[in-house]
């Protein structure tokens, strides 16, 4: 039988307000345990949450670049359960009345084709401490310095049909967060988890399979392979007979499989209610259109705007938006050669190699988009030619120079644009030569388009590179008839 | 010294008569004295108080004082005092010492007060006698056999007792104004929002609201000026401008209506405590005041809507008392769920668990609309009754309390007669409003409480109305036999 996945996903993304969400305490990641703990966030009795406005601006530029309607009044309730890192044994949410209600993206698959995935609503949160098992001579630690840390939960609608979806879906989440600035993402350090919801039905049926509930995953390429191993484990079960239990499952990266966490059958009640120590959020037209002024560009207008004003490819548009830090790495060496395309070509090519190759993400590019941008600059002014520009390239990865220019200097890697000089050394090639030149003089036409490489070959050699190729060419093909 | 009012003993600091220092020596004696007998205080803070009314001295000195400069008081045991033990009467918390002070600690200090001690109440504000209690039940100063009302019994007692001229104290469903009644004192639950929760252990957050109990109104107005105001610690206190409470307290009532609720004088009523409230309504009308009667037609949905709404909340506040970060824990628990249960279990009393149980139910998928919904609805059509009320009359009048003070056990058995205490002052607090309650008299040497009700943030002309009877009375003066001298 054909199977098709159902998948829809649930992303936590941790706000990068400076405070948290309902107390004064730094949000700040790495500190001491529970040094960023304050009485609000310990549950001490007595005090109250004050709602960070500053989550609320956040929330609400997500829900306009996801075009989604906006909650104008949006309650927080209580979700009660017991758990020692969730300090007041209750978690503070929104259920009924969330910040921001329908929105879409919209995903590009491998294949160029664009899929419109739904997005049921993203609400407001604080999020629980953390536990710690080891060490403790066999209790728990609690750490309560993430207690309290906003979150926008973004809960997809089930329409992703694939790992692959899945995972680009995540990564266009990522890269509305980060372009709006309300996230870090940074997926190492727990600022987009992600629950997905995954079942499997008979291709051309309608009805809903039973779904498992896959936690906490917090990368794009483990979204990817749990939702593999568990869509794989559910045909095996299905096609031997069995059923799927409603559960959470955990998965497994070393074993690349996913396992029971806890049944859903005995799901807690949470008994949400209106929580009565904090208003219903109320806000206006003016409000959001005030938000709204302050949108920066997202990655799909600013595929639309490389494509249709600089001329790029889509696919290349495309790779570049795909992150903030790409992006605007790339627009910086743009704006700084003149040159859309030649950036694009660099930045995509040899700097996405070496950064690949090092493991390295764009931010930790040990060449500043402005050396980068001078780089095609002097490419562009007839300074260096592409090739001895490669060369520029590996001495400012390796540090041999801090800027473009001093390496030219220093490497002595100027291009040599003047005439005499370059019509000498061809002089010299052609008499070195003449067995070649007299092949070349006696072929055909159409033959010596090719031979003449040969000439163009030593004359680079015997100028080291330096010689502009254009004029190269042009002196050869002149001198040689 | 012992029996004056605030206002008596701010003019005699000022006058020198005598110093803060000496006032509060005699009182802490006084009160030591007396607290075998009443259980009024859970704690005496005597070398807090000492330091405090020391540097009150220094500061009247100085000249840096407000009118309560020097002036001794009391806390409730749910206001958090930084350094100081504060348990809301419950063996979960006997051991917590929160490192921050109340808001109204905290503006209570900066006008100069001086605290002698933290005063006895029903655990977590739970109860109507102050016999839920872990430190055991507070007497009632006009006859020890009986309760104080509650849950401010402590707050009450002591005031009635003159061990302090005044007290902090909190109304969740009547347990500022039952008291007051009760104990023959009087009492102020301010508007909902008035007053900062900041640091006030919560029992249900939309109700819950602080105030004064003295013996005057007078002086609940000069406590109330210091209390009130916009904290942005407590994001459901309200910004208003400042206002002086004491200002008004001598208008004439001439040509003003009070509404009579046909419901707040049901046939079944105690005929003495009808008596009483009835001769000081008169006194009203002998200042000119007009009587109306009104209807209040939710009246008696006031208590099952109550008792939805204030559980559902308790069971979601107290939720934070588990054992791990602070108060009681369990010895050598065997796992997480046995830290929780029997922390819990061990740390609250009877009625506690009684209301967490309930509000537990009442949220409980499945029940969340039969019960809290609906109890919220019920909420919002009292809010309409009173709002309609307040369209036709300056204030609304009633007894305080069904009867007098009962004996200690008398209820016990029987929690259901217990929350019959609050029928006359929950639904004041479901819709938010201010209300009072003064002595009206006493029945057999029990006093009885008048209650006045006053619409949102009017607690200026709910003072007026309380003066201006105390003006034409005395029975607020009147101080119970051995707590004289």
């Amino acid at each position: 039988m054909q199977w098709e996945a159902v998948i829809g996903l649930e992303i936590h993304t941790q706000l990068s307000t400076k405070s948290k969400i309902f107390s004064g305490s730094s949000t700040a990641f790495g500190a001491e345990p529970n040094v960023q703990a304050s009485i609000v966030d310990l549950g001490l009795p007595g005090t109250l949450p004050v709602f960070n406005k500053e989550a609320l601006r956040m929330a609400v530029k997500f829900g306009l670049a996801i075009d989604a309607e906006i909650g104008k009044h949006s309650v927080f309730d209580r979700k009660n359960y017991f758990y020692p890192d969730l300090p007041k044994g209750y978690q503070i949410t929104q259920l009924h009345h969330p910040i921001v209600k329908q929105g879409h993206v919209d995903i590009r698959l491998d294949d160029g084709q664009v899929r419109r995935i739904g997005v049921t609503r993203a609400h407001l949160e604080e999020d629980a401490g953390k536990s710690l098992h080891e060490d403790f001579h066999g209790m728990s630690g609690i750490d309560l310095n993430r207690a309290g840390t906003p979150l926008l939960e973004i809960v997809s609608e089930p329409d992703l049909r694939s790992s692959k979806e899945a995972a680009a879906y995540f990564k266009k989440i990522h890269s509305i967060v980060t372009y709006l600035g309300i996230c870090d993402g940074n997926l190492s350090q727990g600022s987009m988890r992600c629950d997905c919801n995954v079942s499997i039905r008979p291709v051309g049926t309608k009805e809903l399979g039973t779904r498992t509930e896959l936690k906490n995953i917090n990368s794009f390429r483990f979204v990817e392979k749990a939702i593999d191993a568990e869509i794989d484990r559910q045909i095996d079960i299905l096609e031997s007979g069995g059923s799927i239990t409603q559960e959470t499952r955990l998965y497994d990266a070393d074993k690349n499989e996913t396992r029971s966490m806890r049944s859903k059958e005995v799901a807690n009640d949470y008994r949400y209610f209106p929580d009565p120590d904090l208003l219903p959020v109320e806000i206006d037209d003016a409000y959001i259109q005030d938000v709204r002024d302050t949108l920066p560009e997202l990655p799909d207008e600013k595929i639309v705007r490389l494509v249709q004003e600089q001329g790029l490819s889509e696919y290349d548009a495309s790779v570049l938006a795909q992150t903030k830090e790409m992006a605007d790495f790339f627009e910086e060496t743009a704006k700084s050669c003149g040159d859309y395309k030649l950036a694009a070509n660099w930045t995509m090519g040899e700097l996405s190699a070496a950064l690949n190759k090092h493991e390295l993400n764009i931010s930790q590019s040990p060449i500043s988009s402005e050396q980068l941008g001078l780089l095609v600059t002097r490419i562009k002014d007839n300074t260096i030619s592409g090739k001895i520009a490669k060369q520029v390239f590996q001495s400012l990865w390796d540090k041999e120079g801090d800027t473009v220019d001093a390496i030219i200097e220093n490497k002595g890697l100027k291009q040599v644009t003047d005439t005499g000089a370059i019509e000498a050394i061809v002089d010299e090639v052609l008499a070195a030569s003449s067995e070649q030149v007299a092949n070349y003089q006696s072929a055909p036409e159409d033959k010596r388009k090719k031979m003449i490489g040969f000439f163009v070959g030593q004359v680079m050699k015997a100028s080291k590179g330096k010689a502009n190729p254009g004029q190269v060419n042009a002196i050869l093909a002149k001198k040689l008839g | 010294m012992y029996s004056k009012t605030i206002k008596a003993i701010s003019d005699d600091l000022a006058d020198k008569k005598y110093s803060s220092a000496e006032l509060t020596t005699e009182l802490l004696n006084k009160a030591k004295q007396h607290n075998e007998t009443l259980n009024g205080f859970i704690r005496i803070t005597e070398e807090q108080a000492l330091s405090a009314a020391k540097k009150a001295d220094e500061n009247r000195a100085k000249g840096i004082s407000t009118p309560l400069t020097g002036v001794p008081i009391a806390h409730k045991d749910l206001f958090c005092t930084q350094g100081i033990a504060t348990t809301s009467a419950s063996k979960m918390l006997e051991s917590f010492i929160p490192p921050y002070d109340a808001t109204v600690v905290t503006r209570l200090s900066e006008a100069g007060v001086v605290s002698i001690g933290k005063t006895n109440m029903d655990e977590f504000a739970m109860g109507s006698s102050n016999e839920s209690s872990h430190f055991g039940p507070v007497r009632n100063p006009w006859d020890t056999e009986r309760v104080p009302g509650g849950s401010s019994g402590g707050s009450a007692a002591v005031v009635a007792a003159r061990l302090v001229p005044a007290a902090t104290a909190t109304d969740t469903g009547g347990s500022i104004r039952q008291p007051a009644a009760l104990t023959g004192t009087t009492g102020l639950k301010p508007t909902y929002g008035r007053i900062s929760r900041w640091g006030m252990i919560a029992f249900a957050s939309s109700l819950d609201q602080a105030g004064p109990i003295a013996t005057s109104a007078e002086d609940c107005a000069m406590l109330l000026n210091a209390m009130a105001g916009f904290d942005d610690k407590d994001s459901t206190s309200v910004k208003r401008p400042a206002e002086d409470f004491t200002a008004s307290l001598s208008s004439s009532l001439k040509g003003t209506t009070i509404g009579l609720p046909k419901q707040y004088f049901p046939e079944n009523l105690d005929p003495k405590v009808a008596s009483l409230v009835q001769s000081a309504i008169r006194e009203y009308e002998k200042m000119g005041c007009k009587l109306k009667e009104i209807d209040l037609p939710t009246t008696q949905h006031a208590i099952p809507a109550y008792y939805i709404i204030a559980p559902s909340e308790c069971s979601a506040n107290l939720a934070r008392m588990d054992g791990v970060r602070f108060g009681h824990r369990c010895e050598n628990p065997e796992n997480l769920d046995d830290l929780f249960t029997r922390s819990r279990a061990e740390g609250f009393g009877d009625e506690v668990k009684r209301r967490i149980f309930t509000g537990t139910y009442a949220l409980s998928a499945g029940f969340y609309d039969a019960y809290y919904v609906k109890a919220q609805k019920v909420r919002r059509l009292i809010k309409n009754d009173f709002a309609r009320a307040f369209e036709e009359v300056d204030v609304i009048m009633g007894p305080a309390a069904p009867s007098v003070a009962f004996k200690l056990g008398e209820k016990g058995a029987d929690p259901l007669a217990m929350y019959l205490e609050d029928y006359f002052t929950i639904a004041i607090n479901l819709a938010g409003l201010p209300g009072m309650s003064i002595p009206a008299g006493f029945s057999d040497g029990l006093p009885v409480g008048l209650q006045i009700i006053g619409n949102h943030f009017d607690e200026s002309t709910l003072l007026n109305f309380a003066h201006q009877y105390q003006s034409v009375s005395d029975w607020h003066t009147k101080t119970p036999e051995g707590f004289e001298g």
